[in-house]
């Protein structure tokens, strides 16, 4: 659900501005709330995007004049560089505000934080923030558009579509394919909106993992759930690991690596239940020998590098999406 | 592949506790299995014959808990002296409690406890293995490698997790394994300084108390997070009839839980305890007769599964102090039958009832095959006279520790001839009583 209010006067105004936008949303807070039609446009966007940035001139300017914060309350290298240099590629100019160097150290709260930064006039605000709902609070008081770059264990909306984008490249579309989720799910904003938007797009969604990694109820959305990955990646054609934070990995959640990785962790082997033809994914960063094995990360299946170049394109769609809306325009 | 020599138990008293079955005949033994039995099974040609005439034949004792001083307490019981006191009781199964040193909480370490006992043990080991890392009820051991290594069972033995997050993870992660967790209900803020039940007799003596609660508050916790998470739960041993109501309310819900007893909680009571004798200091303490009136009752409405030894072998330097300081624990492999068989003897309980709680449950609960005079299982039997009388003495004991609380008590029912797996491991027909095979 895209919680944000949008001002009625404002709204107006780039309804009439932009009659027909691809994408009628003003910020991009969570898959949830998106239709199939959004997720299509957005994933049609993006592989035009590509195009871009595998050119030797890889600069647009649909972005000039546009101030673009990347206001990351965690730390992220690969999502906050992503959006960095999608940003860039557009045109806008970027900054890059960390936590360690902010008032929010300082204890200013995080409406005070919006506020102060919404009185600078930015026209997008990237947002990655530890505590769930936390974006969609920070949207509500400011002007300008937001982008959610992960909150707590919400959502990661960038991330599901990055995701898609491989898939639907690599496989020629999402419906109808079986996709297994496995490892950290209960902790996870990855899998929280991969589930959503694969669901959405006609995918068959497992999950599997541990049941103390399972968040408990979530059979009852409709997600398949198993805690045998023998069972649970049989005939799957995309396998998704899940990183497993350290601190999770010494008896609180799973007794041991070695155990976890045992059981749960991606080697040869489990990929064989799988289909011959499956794809492997991981979001990153992978902690290797834990939820995945070295041979089947860097191996012939996998989509990982490939997942990071997809980030960008999909990175500069959303942006761009978004932009449509900007006002003034 | 050749096969043994046939071995023919005959004329005995056949009791089956797990089809309630009784009848006169025998049990044909061959490689290790039960080949035939009943009334019909003859003598054969080549058959040995040993001739039971007056005795029970009954399926061997599966004892779900035991601790064993190997790894690291030597001095107080081997592998191998545990062995041969199980096979004078006629135990046939001891599942091993994990409270060693080192901890079997490393698949390593229970699979060097299995080949020591291979190699030494004349009855089987089955080691539980450590439910928290190193017993000490913050982080959960390797239940799925301590699984395939061999671990029948995860509990922190003596010991009770008292962090109920801790708790609730590990019945959520071991069900995945189906594996089960045996919990001591003892919550020790409760028990606190207290050394025996808490009432009038410990006020008499001026001993600190432990109260009823101090089980029924902790096994109350773990019946909502079985109800929670649907993890196999065995409540170790309960000591009162108002833990046995809790469990029974539980069973009546459907959740996956069964429950034990001490044979000390079931053959004695707080007044045994009499001049401070510390081999008579337990946890769960020795309570009051009415609790050991409602656990017998309860062994019969089925609400108690289980019957253990709770051995838990001290010496002299633990147990010869002040009852207030002296550890607690008895030793009880080899009296735990004819402990038992006193329920029997008052007609209290059944024959069959009361091995049902010593052997068929057990093997259900932990999934052995064992437990039943069925063709095809294991040849675990024992041959005993339940009415043979003597008094214990303690010297006699093939334990390396001797701390019984049944020391100079008339007893009735005796163990003829034990076999693990086909082979006779004790026999007492051949001499003295401490003739073994």
């Amino acid at each position: 659900m895209l919680a944000a209010p949008i001002r009625s006067a404002y709204s107006h105004r780039f309804k009439m501005n932009t009659p027909r936008s691809v994408f009628p949303h003003r910020h991009l807070l969570g898959i949830e709330g998106l239709s199939p039609l959004d997720i299509q446009a957005l994933l049609d966007l993006a592989d035009a995007q590509v195009e871009v940035s595998r050119q030797v001139e890889k600069k647009k300017s649909t972005l000039r004049g546009r101030t673009q914060i990347n206001l990351f309350f965690e730390p992220s290298t690969r999502t906050q560089s992503s959006f960095e240099i999608a940003g860039k590629r557009l045109g806008a100019d970027v900054m890059n505000m960390s936590v360690a160097s902010s008032s929010v150290k300082k204890g200013e709260t995080l409406i005070d934080t919006a506020a102060t930064l919404n009185a600078m006039r930015p026209d997008l605000i990237i947002v990655r923030h530890h505590a769930a709902g936390a974006v969609h609070l920070l949207a509500q008081k400011v002007d300008c558009s937001v982008v959610n770059a992960g909150d707590g264990a919400h959502e990661h909306p960038t991330q599901a579509l990055l995701d898609a984008l491989t898939i639907r490249r690599n496989k020629g579309r999402i419906e109808g394919l079986t996709v297994a989720i496995c490892g950290d799910i209960l902790h996870s904003r990855v899998a929280r909106s991969n589930m959503i938007l694969l669901a959405a797009m006609g995918a068959r969604v497992r999950l599997v993992a541990p049941s103390t990694l399972m968040p408990p109820g979530i059979e009852r959305l409709g997600f398949e759930t198993f805690t045998s990955m023998r069972e649970g990646l049989k005939d799957a054609d995309i396998v998704m690991m899940l990183r497993l934070q350290r601190e999770r990995m010494n008896g609180s959640f799973v007794p041991s690596v070695k155990e976890y990785f045992r059981f749960y962790g991606l080697d040869q082997e489990k990929l064989s239940y799988a289909k011959p033809d499956a794809l492997v994914m991981h979001p990153g960063p992978m902690n290797r020998g834990v939820e995945i094995s070295s041979d089947v990360a860097d191996g012939a299946q996998s989509l990982i590098r490939e997942q990071v170049e997809m980030g960008v394109a999909v990175r500069m769609a959303v942006l761009e999406a978004l932009a449509s809306h900007l006002p003034n325009r | 592949m050749t096969s043994d020599r046939p071995l023919l138990l005959n004329n005995a008293r056949l009791v089956d506790p797990a089809s309630g079955r009784e009848e006169r005949g025998g049990v044909l033994v061959q490689d290790g299995v039960i080949k035939d039995v009943g009334s019909h099974v003859a003598v054969a040609a080549d058959a040995e014959v040993v001739d039971c005439s007056g005795q029970v034949l009954a399926p061997g004792l599966i004892d779900m808990r035991a601790f064993i001083g190997e790894p690291g307490a030597a001095h107080r019981e081997t592998l191998k002296s545990a062995g041969e006191a199980a096979a004078a009781g006629g135990v046939t199964t001891i599942v091993s409690m994990p409270d060693t040193n080192p901890v079997l909480d490393d698949p390593a370490i229970i699979d060097f406890v299995l080949r020591r006992a291979r190699d030494n043990c004349i009855v089987n080991i089955r080691p539980a293995a450590a439910l928290t890392k190193g017993l000490k009820g913050e982080e959960m051991a390797e239940i799925g490698l301590l699984r395939e290594a061999g671990a029948v069972a995860f509990t922190d033995g003596a010991r009770s997790v008292t962090n109920a997050q801790v708790m609730r993870r590990a019945l959520t992660y071991a069900r995945d394994f189906d594996a089960l967790i045996l919990h001591h209900v003892e919550d020790p803020d409760l028990v606190a300084q207290g050394v025996m039940n808490e009432g009038e007799f410990a006020a008499r003596l001026g001993l600190p108390g432990i109260p009823r609660e101090a089980e029924t508050v902790m096994l109350e916790r773990d019946m909502r997070l079985v109800r929670l998470t649907g993890g196999r739960y065995h409540a170790a041993m309960i000591s009162c009839g108002d833990s046995a109501e809790i469990v029974s309310a539980a069973k009546a819900r459907g959740l996956p839980v069964t429950c034990g007893v001490s044979i000390n909680n079931l053959a004695l009571n707080e007044n045994d305890i009499g001049d401070y004798r510390t081999f008579l200091k337990l946890s769960p303490p020795l309570r009051h007769e009415d609790d050991r009136q409602a656990m017998i009752e309860a062994l019969n409405d089925g609400t108690l599964d289980v019957i253990v030894s709770d051995h838990n072998p001290q010496d002299v330097e633990t147990k010869r102090l002040p009852f207030a300081e002296a550890e607690n624990g008895a030793v009880g492999l080899e009296t735990l039958l004819s402990a038992a068989l006193r329920l029997v003897h008052s007609g209290q309980v059944s024959l069959p009832r009361l091995l049902r709680a010593l052997s068929t449950r057990p093997a259900e609960i932990l999934g052995f095959p064992g437990g039943r005079l069925q063709r095809g299982a294991p040849a675990d039997l024992i041959v005993f006279d339940p009415d043979a009388p003597y008094v214990l003495d303690k010297r006699q004991l093939k334990s390396l520790s001797k701390n019984t609380p049944f020391d100079e008590a008339r007893l009735e029912g005796q163990v003829t001839i034990t076999m693990v797996a086909g082979r006779i491991v004790f026999d007492r027909r051949n001499g003295s009583r401490d003739s073994n095979v």
